[in-house]
């Protein structure tokens, strides 16, 4: 699919896209006020501190590179481990830089999940970077941060 | 409160790592949402935290914010070891709980 | 309408619907796909223009949303709405065989009411007259719970609506809608769903209006809608004046619109963006 974007209908709308770019979707009315530091304070925060010290790798977030809608975008998650009583993983924390807020979900996993895996639907009100952060038994963390392009629908509707 | 569904097995055997599929009805109202006929925000409410149980031990659980879609969506796996009982738990912010259990026999 | 505004408005859309060509060429040097059931001859489901994720949604019913609101008919069915105490099991009690087929041939005509009649109209007629209830909303819970239950029933059945006979003078009328300009845009409903689908509107994809998995989950909705919701919102779309659910007017859209996609699966509850 390409993201090529052609203005068709909504002519107010397409001076507005035209002149600014503001993206508004129905899950939310208000300007969008997450940022990067937003979001990173926020995941201080889950991870009592934790979270300057993340590594890369280990957790795969699973989302689309163009969302078809803000409303209801779909996320997959995994995190690479084993699941035993002594090595596994506890947490997952979603968080956005660009939705109203920064705070998306968080995944609470245990050795009984077999799999630190998930999935769900997330809400986003713009093009964004989504960031997510895996807290090991061991104390160890990764991150990792996704691009979702999430585009102004053309038909409302 | 809600109407639920859940997809989880009935029959496994030890070992095997099962997914489970849940969805629930629920407007996940934001708070961040004007009413279009007076132009006034309507009250967020949310499932703010959803939890799963097998013979009373949670083994998954997660907390919801806005930003989760309305009638959510929750997969995730278990490793099964025995027979007994599921239990899923929505709890939303107004304190209401919508529960649902599913049986799981270990040939 | 022929004011300025109105001609105005024409310029930019013939403008921009120019580019919408120009983009759509991309799509078209893709290799023709076999949809499946999805497409019959160059009819092709709304399903096809979505993309895998949306598709993957719908395809589960586990996964689909939409499903909540068939649970939500299927536990009504049974539930007694009205004065009389009854519920729709007390006439159709095996609403999986009863209800065998019966969406894919809404709208039907009706001849103790002169026309066309939707199946959200047949509901509310047996709600009233047999169970003394009230009528419902077309996009109330209930009714979308009802319409899904229904409409799930006759998964995969081809649409087959009666468009002959009496049905004819309601089946014109429903096409002379369709081709008709209208609003600020002055835009029918065939310039973006027969002349363009595949196309980009901006940064969606144009469907051809297909309405075989109605209600449908919209992402957009975050719930299920009924196919003159969606209307109205094509009306809106194009600066028209919508029209009310169930009047005549999208009664008899909703006909022609059926016919178009003859053939193509019953998909409901379908997700769509």
């Amino acid at each position: 699919m390409t993201n090529m974007k052609v203005e068709v209908l909504d002519r107010r709308q397409f001076l507005v896209t035209a002149g600014a770019a503001a993206a508004f979707i129905g899950g939310f009315s208000s300007a969008a006020n997450a940022t990067p530091e937003t979001a990173a304070a926020l995941l201080k925060e889950l991870t009592k501190g934790g979270a300057a010290g993340a590594m890369e790798g280990k957790i795969k977030i699973d989302l689309p590179e163009i969302a078809e809608n803000g409303n209801t975008v779909p996320v997959k998650l995994s995190v690479e481990s084993p699941m035993t009583a002594d090595s596994y993983v506890k947490s997952v924390h979603l968080v956005s830089e660009g939705n109203p807020g920064p705070e998306m979900a968080s995944f609470h996993f245990t050795p009984a999940s077999g799999k630190a895996n998930a999935a769900a639907r997330m809400r986003l009100a713009k093009t964004q970077n989504v960031v997510g952060i895996a807290e090991m038994s061991d104390g160890k963390f990764y991150v990792s941060k996704t691009q979702v392009k999430v585009t102004i629908g053309g038909c409302g509707g | 409160m809600a109407k639920a569904r859940v997809k989880a097995p009935k029959k496994a055997k030890a070992g095997d790592i099962v997914t489970i599929k849940t969805l629930i009805t629920h407007k996940m109202e934001s708070g961040r949402r004007k009413n279009k006929k007076t132009g006034k925000l309507i009250p967020r409410h949310i499932i703010d935290k959803f939890t799963a149980k097998f013979n009373g031990e949670t083994f998954f659980s997660s907390d919801w914010h806005g930003a989760v879609s309305a009638n959510p969506y929750m997969s995730f796996s278990y490793r099964v070891e025995k027979s007994g009982e599921f239990e899923f738990i929505w709890h939303d912010e107004k304190g209401e709980e919508t529960v649902k259990k599913t049986k799981l026999t270990v040939a | 309408m022929t004011n300025i505004k109105s001609k105005l408005g024409w310029k930019l859309a013939t403008a921009v619907l120019g580019a919408a060509v120009v983009a759509g060429s991309f799509a078209a040097s893709a290799v023709a796909k076999d949809w499946g059931k999805f497409q019959v001859e160059d009819r092709r489901s709304g399903y096809t223009y979505m993309t895998d994720e949306t598709r993957d949604v719908q395809n589960d019913d586990f996964e689909n949303p939409g499903m909540l609101w068939v649970e939500n008919g299927q536990s009504l069915w049974s539930t007694k709405m009205g004065s009389a105490g009854k519920s729709c099991a007390s006439c159709h009690a095996d609403a999986d065989k009863d209800m065998k087929g019966v969406a894919p041939s809404y709208p039907k005509y009706n001849a103790k009411m002169g026309k066309m009649e939707t199946l959200e109209q047949r509901i509310n007629r047996d709600i009233v007259e047999k169970m003394g209830g009230k009528a419902l909303k077309f996009d109330s819970k209930e009714m979308l719970s009802l319409m899904t239950y229904v409409g799930k029933i006759s998964s995969g059945m081809p649409v087959n609506v009666k468009v002959d006979g009496p049905a004819a003078p309601f089946f014109a009328k429903g096409k002379a809608f369709y081709y008709q300009r209208r609003g600020q845009l002055d835009m029918s409903c065939a310039n973006c769903h027969e002349d363009n689908p595949g196309k980009l509107i901006r940064a969606n994809t144009l469907s051809e209006g297909q309405i075989n998995g109605f209600p449908t989950y919209r992402l957009k909705w975050q719930k299920p809608g009924s196919v003159h919701r969606r209307f109205k919102g094509c009306n809106k779309n194009v600066r028209a004046k919508p029209f009310k659910r169930g009047s005549d007017e999208y009664v008899n859209l909703e006909l022609y619109v059926k016919w178009r996609g003859r053939g193509l699966p019953t998909e409901t509850p379908s997700v769509r963006n």
